[in-house]
């Protein structure tokens, strides 16, 4: 093994933040590499301070590296000012813990959480010294594979990548590595790469696009199938059935340098089944799986003692829906006035009373902002987009935030969803006003922050037939809500140019015709497309036309039933009817109830996987849940229809 | 109990910034489950302060920080060796205590105090021009060493010989006191400097260039040093610089 290290040192002087490159955090391994031993860098395409806190990336890195027969280390996107550096000296991508060349790993597997850093895979890729397209890969080159929620449409990235694991790693990665270690051990001959990928394949949850065609008739696909005898013709995503079974990160990292979400992070649940139809990480994610609370308070203190950190994050879709939540934050949180006591965090609250009331808990004298996600400005579009939240339940919460001391609100909307009218769009302001004039009953200087993003839809939802709003309608919209923000006290307005919404559309929705845009950009210097200063709209038309693509087949044109997505062959459990049905249901207005408490509405996840929501508790919990016990009759009474293109991008 | 702690800051833990080891240390106060005082307040802080900020990139055998212990902990300065230990296992890789000592409370603070560092600094030789050691002598025999330098965006011509206090080619004892694998790979002439941290102190990146030859563009001192490392902290007492941990003068040692 050769440590690039003493060619990188005298570079890190010269760039910004060079503790991304160094490693050495706490938690972190000292790398055993050894004969026979598969070695994986697991790489995060995106700059370290966004890539070091990512759960999922630090599971998988402590489960491989307990198994005797494989090592793993890190990688994360280099910034732009080292990549020069590189580049320029010929220094290949490397990996933060033995400063290691990344074509000296046998699989180079990243994790992928939106669909904006896949160019920056492209680009990592290359600076590995691996060719970019996976069919001028040899048998001396590392498999590159992807996971992780972005990774359920991989078809845009099927040129570039050699496997595409769909779904939860924790036991596959196990199954993977006895594969390549075989594979290892046969010497990796000319020719062995077809065969190590055919083997791969025949995993669950394995998928490898080079072992399937596509056929197209025109635009549209006519037919998606295995070229070889013995590939399967779906692929399932895999999912752990109990999570008490997997209490990782035991050793969680614990950085030198200032990271996003820089506390000690404890998931306390797996998969949603509120069923917002715009969520995909809702969908793909089911069933409902909890940790057990006792072992959820284990890994805090744990967590804590081996860190250092005094802040916990108790992580999850919904984590006021977690049934073991008072139990777990009364234990550690005995007493928030004492000095050194740790403080917790929530994300993604709920909209109701009782989780303001377990925020005002756990924010000890800290009362910076609470922030809500309604999504949506009025009642019949919540129906259409199932996130039933009631008005009542809004100002209800924001009552109590407000009678516990907050003075500020955020709210969060998306604006571009399916129905939505000018009348729902300005409701968000509504709304807004109306949580500002609670406020002012019990301070004078309550005000309310919007959020608003332009929504995307993704596959595998119920909304992934609808077609996208275009740039121009999203940013019409926005100024909605930006000029009626004006004319109302209180309220201040943050948006996102939607732009980049144009090739997250594309990229979350596109078939394997869109690799060659993709490359496109990445060679013209589009690499950090999440980063606004990074993201240049024209980039990504420009490449669309040079390659006599049109935006509107991808990105906002509506899809019918029985038009074949370039996801088909691929599945996370739900089943395409179930998908359907509620996506007519949506455009019904009619909401459904949260499953884990209600009959079963068959999506397929569960029967489908033998598997069951694992919930401690057989009762909702506290609060305007999900429609649960809610009046949910006003709906579906007036079917409507989706606004016609002519109507779209009108001014 | 209000101590001083001396400490290390060697190898890849360098390229982290002043702000990065602020909360390293925080977090490891709680990993070596030594309470520290914290302040009162809305938002109480642990009791700790630090010394001159270390230039991301520079090491350091000799970084300082005051922490006030929890009044209630019960630690005496009989504990001071087992704080020391505790406090080393629980720091990062690369970085461990070097000392430990009471610090009664009407001490002057490290950031007021300290009044010069001491820094051994591997440059590189120029291309062309004058080598370093003719460099070192060329500023020692001159009374005025001008240096552009900006201060809130506007730049300003210094005199900056006032504030190297001295400035010498490192001998072979000196560098044989170092810890052994500190320069690892690098090369470069070693350089002794003791620059004043007094007003507008003296960076080691500003002493590189005047040891090198200007050129155009304006040169990044990065590229000519290799590698520095500061090894004392001086404080001033009866008109001598003394070490601010031991107290002893600066003629009795140089290394810590």
């Amino acid at each position: 093994m050769t440590s690039l290290w003493s060619r990188l040192e005298p570079l890190l002087p010269r760039v910004r933040k060079p503790a991304r490159y160094i490693g050495c955090e706490d938690g972190a391994i000292v790398p055993q590499h050894g004969h026979g031993k598969v070695a994986w860098l697991l790489a995060y395409p995106d700059v370290y301070e966004v890539g070091l806190p990512n759960q999922g990336l630090q599971i998988l890195y402590e489960i491989l590296n307990e198994r005797p027969d494989a090592v793993a280390e890190r990688t994360y996107a280099p910034w732009v000012d080292l990549e020069a550096l590189m580049r320029e000296r010929g220094i290949p991508l490397f990996s933060v813990d033995s400063h290691r060349a990344a074509d000296e790993f046998d699989i180079l597997a990243f994790n992928l959480s939106s669909e904006l850093v896949f160019t920056n895979l492209l680009n990592m890729v290359d600076l590995a010294g691996v060719p970019v397209r996976a069919e001028l890969r040899s048998p001396t080159d590392p498999i590159v594979m992807i996971g992780g929620h972005a990774a359920f449409n991989p078809e845009p990235m099927a040129d570039f990548i050699d496997v595409a694991v769909l779904g939860e790693g924790e036991e596959v990665i196990g199954e993977i590595t006895e594969v390549v270690r075989e594979w290892k051990a046969s010497g990796r001959t000319e020719g062995s790469r077809l065969a190590v990928l055919k083997a791969l394949a025949q995993i669950p949850g394995v998928y490898v696009p080079s072992l399937y065609g596509v056929e197209y008739d025109g635009d549209r696909i006519r037919e998606i199938k295995p070229l070889y005898a013995g590939v399967p013709e779906r692929v399932m995503k895999r999912t752990v059935s109990d999570l008490g079974d997997w209490d990782y990160p035991r050793n969680p990292l614990a950085p030198l340098t200032e990271v996003v979400h820089d506390r000690l992070a404890v998931e306390v649940f797996r998969g949603c089944t509120r069923g917002c139809r715009f969520c995909q990480a809702g969908m793909i994610t089911r069933p409902v799986r909890e940790r057990p609370a006792e072992q959820v308070r284990s890994m805090i203190v744990d967590g804590l003692k081996r860190t250092g950190y005094n802040e916990v994050s108790l992580t999850s879709l919904s984590t006021a829906d977690f049934s073991g939540i008072e139990s777990v934050i009364t234990s550690i949180v005995p007493d928030p006035t004492a000095c050194g006591a740790p403080t917790v965090s929530l994300p993604s609250l709920r909209v109701d009373a009782f989780t303001v009331g377990l925020a005002a808990k756990v924010a000890g004298g800290r009362r910076s902002g609470l922030t809500f996600a309604p999504e949506a400005g009025t009642w019949r579009l919540r129906t259409v987009i199932n996130k039933l939240i009631t008005e009542e339940d809004l100002y209800g919460a924001v009552e109590s935030a407000f009678a516990s001391g907050w003075s500020r609100a955020k709210l969060y909307f998306l604006t571009g969803l399916p129905t939505e009218t000018d009348i729902d769009t300005q409701g968000i302001i509504d709304l807004a006003a109306g949580c500002v004039a609670v406020g002012k009953r019990h301070t004078g200087r309550a005000n309310v922050t919007v959020s608003i993003g332009g929504f995307v839809p993704k596959s595998h939802t119920p909304f992934q037939w609808f077609g996208q709003n275009s740039v121009p309608e999203l940013r019409r919209k926005i100024g909605l809500v930006r000029d009626a923000a004006t004319k109302t006290k209180g309220v201040n307005v943050k948006w996102h140019d939607p732009s980049a919404s144009l090739a997250e559309g594309l990229a979350s929705r596109g078939d394997r015709r869109i690799g060659a845009v993709i490359e496109r950009v990445w060679r013209d210097g589009g690499v950090f497309q999440e980063w606004s200063e990074y993201f240049k709209l024209d980039r990504w038309l420009d490449a669309m036309a040079a390659e006599g693509l049109s935006p509107d087949y991808y990105i906002t044109r509506h899809r019918d039933e029985n038009e074949i997505l370039p996801w088909h062959h691929l599945s996370a459990g739900l089943h395409q009817d179930f998908l359907w049905q509620d996506w007519r249901a949506s455009l019904n207005e009619f909401g459904l109830e949260d499953c884990r408490w209600t009959p079963c509405y068959d999506c397929g996840v569960c029967t489908g996987d033998g598997l069951e929501h694992i919930v401690a508790s057989p009762i909702p919990p506290a609060g305007g849940s999900q429609g649960t016990g809610q009046d949910l009759s006003r709906g579906g009474i007036t079917p409507v229809t989706l606004r016609s293109k002519s109507s779209v991008g009108a001014p | 109990m209000k101590i001083r702690v001396s400490y290390s800051k060697l190898g890849k833990i360098r390229f982290t910034g002043h702000r990065d080891v602020a909360h390293m240390w925080e977090r490891t106060m709680r990993k070596a489950g030594i309470a520290v005082a914290m302040s009162v307040g809305f938002t109480p802080r642990p009791k700790m302060s630090f010394g001159l900020a270390l230039p991301t990139g520079a090491e350091s055998l000799i970084e300082l920080i005051d922490i006030t212990l929890d009044p209630n902990s019960g630690m005496t300065v009989d504990d001071l060796d087992s704080i020391a230990d505790q406090l080393s296992a629980s720091l990062p890789v690369g970085m461990s205590v070097t000392g430990i000592r009471e610090c009664a409370g009407t001490e002057v603070s490290l950031q007021e105090g300290v009044v010069a560092t001491t820094w051994v600094m591997l440059v590189a030789e120029p291309d062309d021009g004058p080598d370093i050691e003719s460099a070192i002598e060329r500023v020692n025999n001159s009374a005025e060493v001008l240096l552009m330098r900006e201060r809130k965006g506007e730049k300003h011509l210094d005199n900056i010989r006032p504030g190297i206090l001295e400035l010498r080619s490192a001998d072979a004892e000196l560098m044989s006191s170092l810890p052994a694998d500190w320069i690892g790979e690098s090369v470069g002439h070693a350089v002794v400097a003791v620059l004043t941290t007094s007003g507008r102190g003296i960076r080691p990146t500003e002493l590189v260039e005047v040891l090198v030859p200007e050129s155009d563009p304006p040169i990044n001192p990065w590229d000519h040093l290799n590698r520095v490392l500061r090894i004392n902290q001086w404080i001033e007492r009866d008109g001598e610089r003394v070490d601010v941990l031991t107290g002893r003068p600066a003629h009795t040692s140089v290394s810590a």
